[in-house]
């Protein structure tokens, strides 16, 4: 049997948990924004599914809605939209 | 129920290893050291003993396995000699970094090129900076005895840090001496159930050893020198106990024979300071006031209990079974500093290696070493402080 | 991209959306976060992630934080297999029944420095999944070649296209005789997770191969990531299968491609890739015909 039993002393642990933003905003690092017309989305998840940043939520209801606080803009969701539903646009753009 | 039986240093370790109940053993054959974990081997498959063996292709992977074990909760348990110490050098920080208590065992061997499979002090004090906790034994009493207390002081929540026991292969680890065994349910009383600081077993998500900024690292770091620290306190305190419970107490860090009024200390560590012993012995009897100081850790270094026996004295000679090319022995180099911590004013020092490679030093030997370094000085022929590296052939 | 079948699909457990949380610190586009997304898919925070010096070590995050929500071990380059060993004999020791233990490393921590204690673990039939993604060479130190880059590739360290075949690392642990051997590909991802379901459900060693493109160190742009992917299975270069009990079974988006002439030119792969930009006529030849040997293999184990 084994007990977990802090440290006398308080040491500081090289032990992480999950946190999200761990590497910051990463929103920040985008030049091109992802932007989803939602009227032409089937709602068939390919997006949410291989999105790298785990940023993207396809519902029934809303279509896909993208977390742009940490969407790198990499343009994975564009390539493997199959309706053609998101396309990329400048950052700061129109 | 307490029996009396012989063994050698390696089968002394195991059998302390027995009661300790280590939930995994992984280990890696290389001689010396190989003859703990075969008799560790049969225990198992005997019903003995109750621990999981995995049975590693190599050393590094055999502390790999460990670490694993200990962050997962249980206790765990490894030897090796030599190469395969080298072997896993990689991994001997990456456990204390880690914080992880586990007991390895090092069976000392002479690190190669050439093959030489006989003993000195090489392969456990080339581990003196990855943060562990190191003791070396004299006989394989204490090899048992030192033996199970790692696990308690390593498992200390004062200490946290992984303990490694030397004792020198063949002189103890294949020579039988009677080695007392305590009972198995006294043992299981002061041991007591496993402690650590975090158990990565899924219970809750936790992330061992991520990517850390400067600072941070820096900090981690601190805390094991601190808890190097610690461990001072708490391996006086296990020793103290160990002796209240089971009869045998050794002096804590160091041991010491005939320093009360000693005006002069000859200081060594493992199995050869018993010869040191005899011939301090006899210079004694022929009015010379010497006594001998054991190193029995390594890490800690013991300075405090060092200071509080050399404090006063007029010359300290301290033998060195290993040698750190360019440099000196290594524990009179951390003697030196250490000293130099406390007084400007040092005695008359001398540093003597010998025994490297396994070669034979005798009783004999430290005898004459001894005399001429305490003659030298009464003769006030001695103007400086020395270092030599004796080449024994007799 | 995806093709009308897979639009039918259902999305993989939505439980299991948070298992990999945003704003780690990836390349865009990197395939890595994908695959992790279908293992917490699988696993939940019910996974113990072994990992050695790779790019993910550096992807979930600084301390005191990280991007999964399971419990990870980070650990030296060689000794992925081992620790891994050591966690589940521990958690066996302990009755700890209901968590996975996952040896996850690159391509050099797997085919190259971690091949001995994978071999270890692998013959001693331990009791965990080795999830060996395979970005085909050293990216994490910046792009220099490993045993599993492909022919032809060029990296820091073959300027010039690499001369050697990859090394097929499923082939090697299929003769370890361990009870699980499957390939996968980022591209893939229900395919990735019906295979760690299989995995799951199987006791002793279990190897998973997958495939995963790498932007920044293939040359192409991070969109196309999955592009790339599955391009690698449509051209019959990268074959999906499972080995189960002494038989293969080629996987579903693998089986058409049996057929040499339903496969994709090599071409259409390469052309995507900046590393591939050197690759002269006799190498694509070869190339070429490495395909075939690796069909020819995969067919032959393949026939009961």
């Amino acid at each position: 049997m084994v007990k977990v039993v802090k440290p006398v002393g308080g040491a500081k642990l090289p032990v992480s948990k999950p946190i999200v933003g761990v590497a910051g905003r990463t929103g920040l690092w985008r030049n091109m924004k992802p932007v989803v017309n939602n009227e032409k989305c089937t709602r068939c998840y390919q997006c949410e599914i291989y999105c790298p940043v785990n940023v993207i939520r396809v519902e029934p209801e809303t279509g896909a809605v993208i977390n742009y606080d940490y969407c790198k803009g990499c343009g994975v969701c564009v390539d493997v939209c199959p309706t053609h539903a998101i396309v990329m646009i400048p950052e700061g753009g129109v | 129920m307490v029996l009396k039986i012989a063994l050698t240093g390696n089968h002394a370790i195991s059998y302390a290893v027995k009661l300790a109940k280590p939930e995994v053993i992984a280990a890696y054959p290389i001689t010396p050291q190989t003859t703990i974990v075969e008799k560790l081997a049969e225990m198992i498959e005997s019903g003995e003993l109750k621990s999981r063996m995995i049975r590693v292709e190599s050393e590094h992977s055999a502390l790999a396995a460990c670490f694993g074990a200990a962050v997962a909760g249980a206790r765990a348990f490894t030897a090796t000699s030599s190469q395969g110490l080298l072997y896993m050098h990689e991994f001997v920080h990456w456990v204390s970094r880690a914080r992880a208590p586990l007991v390895m065992a090092i069976v000392s061997r002479t690190i190669n090129t050439p093959w030489n499979i006989w003993p000195d002090h090489s392969d456990f004090v080339d581990q003196r900076d990855a943060g562990w906790v190191m003791a070396y034994a004299m006989d394989n009493q204490e090899a048992f005895d030192l033996t199970l207390q790692a696990f308690k002081i390593g498992e200390d929540p004062r200490v946290y840090l992984p303990v490694m026991l030397g004792i020198e292969g063949f002189i103890l680890g294949h020579t039988t001496m009677p080695v007392e065994i305590p009972d198995e349910d006294l043992v299981d009383q002061w041991l007591g159930e496993r402690r650590q600081p975090y158990v990565i077993d899924g219970s809750e998500p936790l992330g061992l050893g991520g990517l850390t900024f400067p600072e941070d690292t820096e900090d981690m770091f601190y805390a094991i020198q601190e808890a190097q620290e610690s461990a001072k306190k708490v391996v006086r305190e296990v020793d103290e106990e160990y002796g209240r419970i089971f009869g045998r107490s050794y002096g804590g860090l160091i041991s010491c024979y005939w320093c009360s009024d000693a005006k002069y200390i000859a200081m060594a560590m493992g199995a050869w300071s018993g010869d040191l012993i005899e011939a301090v012995e006899k210079l004694r009897g022929e009015g010379y006031p010497v006594g001998v100081l054991r190193v029995r850790f390594y890490r800690p270094f013991p300075i405090e209990d060092i200071w509080s026996v050399v404090r006063g004295v007029k010359g300290i000679i301290v033998f060195d079974r290993a040698i750190s090319f360019g440099a000196w022995g290594p524990i009179y180099t951390d003697l030196a500093a250490g000293l130099s911590l406390y007084t400007s004013n040092l005695p008359y020092m001398a540093n003597i290696v010998a025994g490297i490679a396994g070669v034979n030093v005798t009783s004999d030997d430290f005898y004459g070493i001894v005399k001429s370094f305490i003659d030298s000085i009464e003769e006030g022929r001695l103007t400086r402080n020395y270092f030599a590296w004796v080449k024994v052939r007799r | 991209m995806a093709t009308s079948l897979e639009r039918r699909r259902l999305p993989l457990p939505h439980d299991a959306r948070e298992g990999v949380l945003p704003g780690d610190a990836a390349c865009p586009g990197c395939p890595i976060p994908m695959a992790l997304k279908v293992i917490s898919a699988v696993f939940g925070e019910k996974a113990i992630l072994v990992i050695p010096a790779c790019c993910t070590s550096v992807i979930v995050g600084t301390y005191p934080g990280q991007s999964i929500k399971a419990s990870i071990v980070h650990v030296p380059f060689a000794s992925a297999a081992a620790v891994a060993s050591g966690i589940s004999q521990a958690l066996k020791a302990r009755g700890v029944s209901d968590v996975h233990v996952i040896a996850w490393a690159g391509d050099g921590g797997t085919a190259d420095i971690g091949m001995a204690s994978l071999s270890g673990a692998a013959e001693r039939n331990e009791d965990f999944i080795y999830i060996m993604y395979d970005n085909e060479a050293y990216m994490n130190t910046g792009i220099q070649r490993s045993s599993a880059t492909p022919k032809g590739a060029w990296t820091t360290t073959t300027p010039t296209g690499k001369v050697e075949n990859k090394k097929d690392v499923a082939r090697i642990l299929i003769a370890h005789g361990v009870p699980y051997v499957a390939t996968a590909s980022v591209g893939y991802p229900h395919d990735l997770y019906s295979k760690l379901q299989r995995a799951r459900n199987t006791r002793g060693f279990r190897f998973i191969h997958i495939h995963a493109p790498c932007p920044p160190g293939w040359r192409f742009d991070p969109q196309y990531t999955v592009r790339v992917a599955k391009l690698a299975v449509e051209t019959g270069l990268w074959i999906l299968y499972e080995y189960v009990d002494g038989k293969l079974v080629i996987s579903g988006p693998s089986r058409p491609f049996q057929d040499p002439s339903r496969r994709k030119p090599i071409e259409e792969y390469l052309k995507y890739q900046g590393r591939f930009k050197g690759v002269t006529s006799d190498v694509l030849s070869e190339v070429r015909k490495y395909v075939d040997e690796n069909w020819k293999w995969v067919l032959k184990m393949a026939t009961p």
